[in-house]
């Protein structure tokens, strides 16, 4: 599904990302963990297609396709899915709005018809059970005053609506009260599919007893530095970072 | 025409208007007298000065625009759709200046609420216009105030009485027809709202045919105590229309008014909105939208005077201008000494779609109160790039998602319209105007 070789990224002069080396098959559920700054979010951005990001090394394969060469709405047609750390508001439409144009230009490259409002509807009502949010929500503007954690379902709602290969989740957890943090991890659960991979960022190993990754990777300073089972969530959370930081630790 | 000329040919409209006018009541004559005076001493805004700093008047002043006769080409019901009416409700409709009673209906309008072409109130010299005509208006000072004191004729008077709930709103409709000599129209508005009241007031200006013609539009606003308003000026004047006007407001204790001023067509456009939050705890909230294209000019100066404690006051004006369209914001606030515990919020955002698009954006703050909320904050600029790769991660065309964002930019605005009927046709405009589908039902 997803395969990225020695990934380097700049941004201005500075290198983020300093050669990543990354295979996700079909299916599987790979989080990804590492202090403050390491590169998570840079390395989701690039995988969406952000401009300003510039790749210096490396290929990111997509289904077999060269995906650095792809525009954002192209990914984004074909599969790829990111659900923001920092969600945009935007005043002036509703997420029902926004949704229903992006749910439409997806099906068109898809060959399908285009949804009307009553088919939209019915759509977007099943789909908000998934993430249990408020029907109000999604006739407000988009995300405009959201709590942090409105914001969050409402990127697992668009995920659910458009019905990606690849979704990205870039610290969906952070925000959520506890009981928030089970019903999004249910509607992420619900969504597990043997044709869809998911790359979980996240710096708490309390959403991967709900969402239980194939593999956790540790990303510090732009590099994997360790990847493991499931148990390395734990192994970090009592251990912290810093037994990783010597560059040759975590490296097998 | 050079200045003089310009000033004599205004006098020479007045002394005719003034002629023909045999019927008025004679204070109304003095006012006029006293406007024309005014008029005489201020001219046109000059070049460059404090209030006009970025719109000249030159075109407007060059032009000798005299009045129109009669209704000239017959003007059918299709204009309604134009002007966003909705024929359901109770209107007063003007063509060039002058009330027309075959496009005006009035059955649907509540027991007491007095509605009727200024003209017709005249001739009855009901006294509430004595009291009220031209002391909201400065046209001691401002020239185009003065200009239109000075000339008014007709235009619509709405009287609500006290303790009145108006469900349903009343639409004020000026239609300019262009003909072959350039025409001017100077209506003149008067709206006065009981204790109590509630009323929602649609003013709109509409253009037909593409010749160049001038409006100069005047409305005074008086709300007594605790009466509730909900005003709209909409401006779709036609691609070469000129159009000037002001609205001016005084809100009497615990009143809250609610005014959107949206400008969509005109080539020379200045509006000035000016409210007086003459009562404590009085309140008022603007909302703006501004849309240029071409080398449309757009100047909107709104003035908010807080004159007693306790009021309220909070405004966002939005401009969206393309081509190499000019907007001008300039937000006036002023805090009297003792209007403590006053709280007054501006904003204003522009928003560029070409290079040669340009805004001038000034909050002006005259604050001489010490206990008080005050903020202000504009911004200029393009599309936001966060928000395009947002929706282009979502599946959606570059093209697609800057329209999206210029859709949603104005229609905040829209959004915020009261009347459904209203904020749909307004909606349906935007959609089209960005290119986009409405979503239905909202
Ligand atoms: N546009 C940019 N310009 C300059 N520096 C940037 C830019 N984007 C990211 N960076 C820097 O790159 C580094 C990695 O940032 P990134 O957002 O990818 O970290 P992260 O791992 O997601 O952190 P967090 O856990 O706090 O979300 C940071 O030092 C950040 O300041
Ligand atoms: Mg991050």
């Amino acid at each position: 599904m997803l395969e990225i070789k020695n990934l380097r990224v700049k941004v201005g002069e500075k290198e983020i990302l300093r050669g990543i080396n990354l295979t996700v098959a079909a299916g599987e559920v790979h989080a990804i963990m590492g202090p403050n700054g390491s590169g998570k979010s840079t390395l989701a951005h690039v995988l969406a297609g952000r401009e300003n990001y510039q790749v210096t090394a490396g290929e990111v394969r997509y289904n077999g396709k060269d995906l650095l060469a792809m525009s954002p709405e192209q990914r984004a047609r074909d599969g790829v899915f990111l659900a923001f750390q920092y969600p945009v508001e935007i005043p002036g439409v509703s997420t029902t709005y926004f949704l229903k144009a992006a749910l439409n230009a997806v099906r068109k490259h898809r060959g399908q018809e285009e949804l009307d409002a009553m088919d939209f509807l019915t759509l977007i009502k099943e789909k908000i059970n998934l993430v249990e949010m408020d029907q109000v929500l999604i006739n407000r503007p988009l995300n405009e005053g959201f709590s942090g954690g409105e914001k969050k379902r409402n990127e697992i709602l668009q995920m659910a609506v458009l019905d990606p290969r690849l979704a990205i989740l870039d610290e969906t957890d952070s925000g959520l009260d506890i009981d928030a943090l089970r019903i999004v991890a249910g509607g992420v659960n619900a969504l597990r599919r043997p044709d869809r991979s998911m790359l979980v960022i996240t710096h708490y190993q309390r959403l991967l007893n709900y969402i239980v990754p194939d593999f956790i990777h540790v990303l510090f300073d732009g590099r994997i530095v360790k990847s493991g089972a499931k148990e390395l969530a734990l192994e970090l959370e009592s251990k912290g970072y810093d037994w990783l930081k010597s560059p040759a630790a975590g490296l097998s | 025409m050079e200045a003089l000329e310009r000033m004599e040919h205004y006098r020479s409209l007045f002394r005719q208007s003034y002629d023909d006018a045999g019927a008025f009541p004679s204070w109304f004559g003095r006012l006029r007298e006293s406007a024309i005076e005014s008029f005489t001493r201020l001219g046109f805004p000059a070049p460059g000065s404090e209030e006009w700093k970025y719109t000249s008047v030159d075109p407007i002043a060059s032009v000798p625009f005299v009045h129109a006769n009669g209704e000239g080409k017959a003007v059918t019901g299709d204009i309604f759709a134009a002007a966003f009416v909705d024929e359901a409700c109770a209107r007063l409709v003007f063509v060039n200046g002058a009330y027309s009673a075959r496009l005006s209906s009035l059955s649907e309008l509540p027991a007491g609420v007095r509605v009727a072409g200024l003209r017709a109130a005249l001739a009855a010299n009901d006294p509430v216009l004595e009291m009220r005509l031209g002391r909201a208006a400065r046209f001691r000072e401002q020239p185009f105030v003065a200009l239109n004191t000075a000339l008014m004729e007709d235009g619509a008077v709405v009287l609500v009485p006290e303790g009145c709930r108006m469900a349903a709103p009343i639409y004020l409709v000026f239609v300019s027809l262009a003909q072959e000599q350039p025409l001017q129209s100077q209506p003149r508005n008067l709206v006065v709202l009981g204790a109590g009241s509630e009323a929602a007031i649609v003013e709109c200006y509409v253009g037909i045919e593409a010749g160049n013609y001038f409006t100069n539009a005047v409305t005074e606003l008086f709300a007594a105590e605790d009466a509730v308003v909900d005003y709209y000026r909409i401006q779709r004047e036609a691609a070469r229309g000129f159009h000037v006007g002001a609205l001016e407001a005084r809100l009497s204790d615990r009143c809250s008014l609610t005014a959107h001023a949206i400008t969509l067509g005109g080539s020379l456009v200045r509006n000035d909105l000016r409210v007086v939050l003459d009562g404590e705890g009085a309140e008022c909230v603007l909302n703006g939208l501004y849309l240029a294209d071409g080398d449309r000019h757009v100047d909107n100066h709104t003035e908010i005077e807080h004159a007693k404690p306790r009021t309220r006051s909070l405004e966002l004006y939005k401009g969206v201008l393309s081509g190499s369209a000019r907007g001008v914001f300039n937000g006036k606030i002023i805090v009297h000494k003792d209007a403590q515990k006053t709280d007054a919020r501006q904003t204003n955002k522009n928003l560029l779609l070409s290079d040669r698009a340009v805004a001038n954006s000034k909050p002006q703050l005259e604050i001489y109160a010490d206990d008080v909320k005050c903020s202000h904050g504009s911004t200029i600029g393009q599309l936001d790039r966060d928000a395009l790769f947002y929706l282009r991660s979502r599946g959606l065309a570059p093209d697609d998602a800057r329209s999206l964002l210029s859709y949603a930019f104005a229609r905040d605005v829209v959004g915020r319209v009261k009347i459904p009927a209203l904020k749909e046709r307004l909606d349906d405009y935007l959609a089209i105007c960005f290119d986009r589908k409405r979503e239905p039902g909202r």
